[in-house]
């Protein structure tokens, strides 16, 4: 016998808060839970705006209809559970809402984020809104795809250990022949780096079609692999127009025997995404990955989705490296913030820390990381600083840094690398980075007069604009 | 104005080839190698020696020295068993690796000796 209270139909406009705030609620392990910042319109109360999320979130829509009582929507409805105050804002607070298992397709990020950021995100009840956390539970995480390879894997496939990885974005961007690419390829993997990587916007134009980049980049890194004995890598760009040409750019990549390849997450579509890095572990190709048009989402306090929540969700979706600012360069980034989502990347669990920007613990069970890559605008005087901050499982890319260097591409690698062991070994004997930089360079540029002509190059270089997206703090 | 010099690596130069980690620096004293044993051992990883004749150096699998040495923290017995491996294989690479069991992967590998470039 069915003991539920009888429900009748009772058409017409409720409040949202009468069936999606539930503050008494307790969280089920089962729960995707979700962290927005949300600023409501003027006139709208805290509890109706969250309930309001929850319920343009999942299973509500604005005026009760008979159907609704077809289904038992406890099963399926978002539960706004909480409230919170955002430090140092009193138009802004955190509305903490749990989505119930049966609301998702399993093994979907796709399917997750079309429920939790979709039309809720122009919702008029609201002012502003912003994903600021999401923790997924272990059941997702496991029918996820994940990393192709991994950290573990990639260091035993590449043959590097006990360091971070050093790679290069090879300048200018665009308007490069082939075969003139291919030579600062060759010099940048010759003079000591382990990758180089094509830019984002490098795809297959009327100047350099993919096809004969990827041949002359594919001499470029045999010729430095027999020339230094160590193992190479270009992140050759697979990111096309369509999925077809997609895979045919990554099946020729394999036909060659390049290491890795690369894509653009954001723009190129999580499914297409997801299907290539299904395809790289597969064929055993190493998944670089780019995060264009990411400040589009995460830049605004306010509005979008945070960071963090970006690349929590790549690490699910698949990918062995991934973007994630520097801290210390010419891009946007919290330091705070920069080092949670590094963490949320690589590590099997992270805790909460509100100190970091992280709203819930995360168990990634099994899952495999993801390399960090601290890319833009750095140089050998950051080095001390990258070491310290992102330690040994991250890759630091260095465009200009390399490719500026007064005598080329070959010394201003070499001045990279050897500023990075300089580091590394002073880090492993106790010495303190970022406190003793200077010193450790210094030393080291004793041995290396392309790391000395480096240090002379690039002293005077900072960039010190302030972060626009800080973490919320109480700051007046 | 700096004087433009050249990058001195040859594919006819054996001396151009590297062996990872710290290859990029000058050779290390013995005092800088028992730093290193030290930050094996204070990581709780577990230090382990393998050596090769330098022309099979890209290999993945060089020869193991003995088997790594699960849960040694005596840093003169890690440094003497590095004396021992280079004695008896001289003109081999010799290097020193921390096994983290936990990551499955090593926290350092590092060549310790250089044996004679070929």
């Amino acid at each position: 016998m069915n003991q539920q209270p009888r429900k009748t139909y009772d058409a017409g406009v409720k409040d949202y808060r009468a069936t999606y705030w539930e503050p008494d609620y307790s969280v089920k392990e089962t729960d995707i839970l979700a962290c927005f910042k949300v600023i409501p319109q003027d006139g709208v109360s805290r509890e109706e705006a969250a309930a309001a999320v929850a319920a343009e979130s999942s299973t509500g829509t604005w005026t009760t209809v008979w159907t609704d009582l077809l289904t038992d929507l406890d099963y399926y409805k978002g539960r706004a559970y909480r409230i919170e105050d955002v430090p140092g804002s009193d138009d802004a607070f955190y509305a903490f809402i749990a989505y119930p298992m049966d609301l998702f397709e399993e093994g979907s990020v796709v399917n997750v984020f079309t429920s939790i950021v979709g039309n809720v995100f122009g919702f008029k009840a609201v002012r502003s809104l912003r994903l600021e956390d999401v923790r997924f539970p272990i059941w997702f995480v496991m029918s996820c795809f994940g990393p192709p390879h991994g950290i573990q894997v990639e260091r035993d496939k590449m043959d590097k250990y006990g360091r971070p990885l050093l790679g290069c974005t090879i300048k200018p961007k665009l308007g490069l022949s082939a075969k003139n690419y291919g030579r600062a390829v060759y010099e940048v993997l010759r003079g000591g780096l382990d990758f180089s990587k094509d830019d984002e916007n490098v795809n297959s134009q009327p100047f350099m079609r993919w096809r004969d980049r990827f041949l002359f980049c594919q001499e470029a890194i045999e010729k430095a692999e027999a020339e230094t004995g160590e193992r190479k890598g270009h992140y050759l760009n697979v990111t096309a127009p369509t999925v077809e040409e997609m895979f045919k750019r990554a099946e020729f990549a394999k036909e060659i025997g390049t290491p890795i390849i690369m894509s653009d997450y954001l723009t190129i579509g999580w499914a297409a995404h997801n299907s290539l890095s299904k395809w790289c572990r597969d064929n055993g190709l190493l998944l670089h990955v780019h995060r264009a048009m990411h400040a589009v989402m995460d830049r605004n306090p306010n509005h979008g989705i945070n960071f963090r929540v970006l690349a929590k969700l790549l690490r699910l979706l698949g990918g062995d490296h991934l973007h994630s600012g520097t801290v210390v360069g010419k891009l946007e980034g919290d330091r705070e913030a920069t080092l949670g989502w590094i963490d949320l990347l690589r590590d099997r669990h992270v805790k909460e820390d509100r100190a970091r920007g992280i709203f819930f613990d995360q168990d990634w069970g099994g899952m495999p990381g993801v390399f960090p890559v601290a890319s833009g605008g750095i140089h050998v005087w950051h080095m001390p600083a990258l070491v310290a901050i992102f330690g040994n499982d991250s890759v630091l890319q260095f465009g200009g840094g390399t490719l500026g260097h007064p005598w080329g591409n070959a010394a201003g690698a070499a001045a990279n690398r050897v500023a990075l062991e300089a580091c590394v070994q002073a880090r492993n004997e106790g010495r303190e980075l970022e406190k003793e930089g200077k010193d450790i360079l210094t030393e080291a540029a004793r041995h290396s007069p392309e790391l000395k002509a480096a240090m002379e190059t690039w002293k005077e270089i900072k960039f010190e604009f302030d972060t626009v997206d800080k973490l919320d703090v109480q700051h007046r | 104005m700096m004087t433009v010099q050249d990058y001195p690596s040859r594919l006819s130069d054996p001396a151009s080839r590297k062996l990872g980690t710290f290859s990029y620096l000058p050779e290390m004293t013995k005092d800088q190698i028992r730093k290193q044993v030290e930050w094996i051992v204070q990581n709780g990883w577990n230090p382990g020696i393998e050596h090769i004749e330098p022309k099979f150096a890209k290999s993945n699998y060089w020869y193991m020295w003995k088997l790594p040495m699960f849960g040694e923290t005596d840093v003169d017995a890690i440094l003497a068993e590095l004396d021992e491996c280079h004695d008896a294989n001289p003109g081999h690479h010799v290097r020193l690796l921390g096994y983290n069991n936990f990551t499955q992967s090593q926290g350092a590998n590092m060549v310790v000796y250089r044996g004679t470039a070929v």
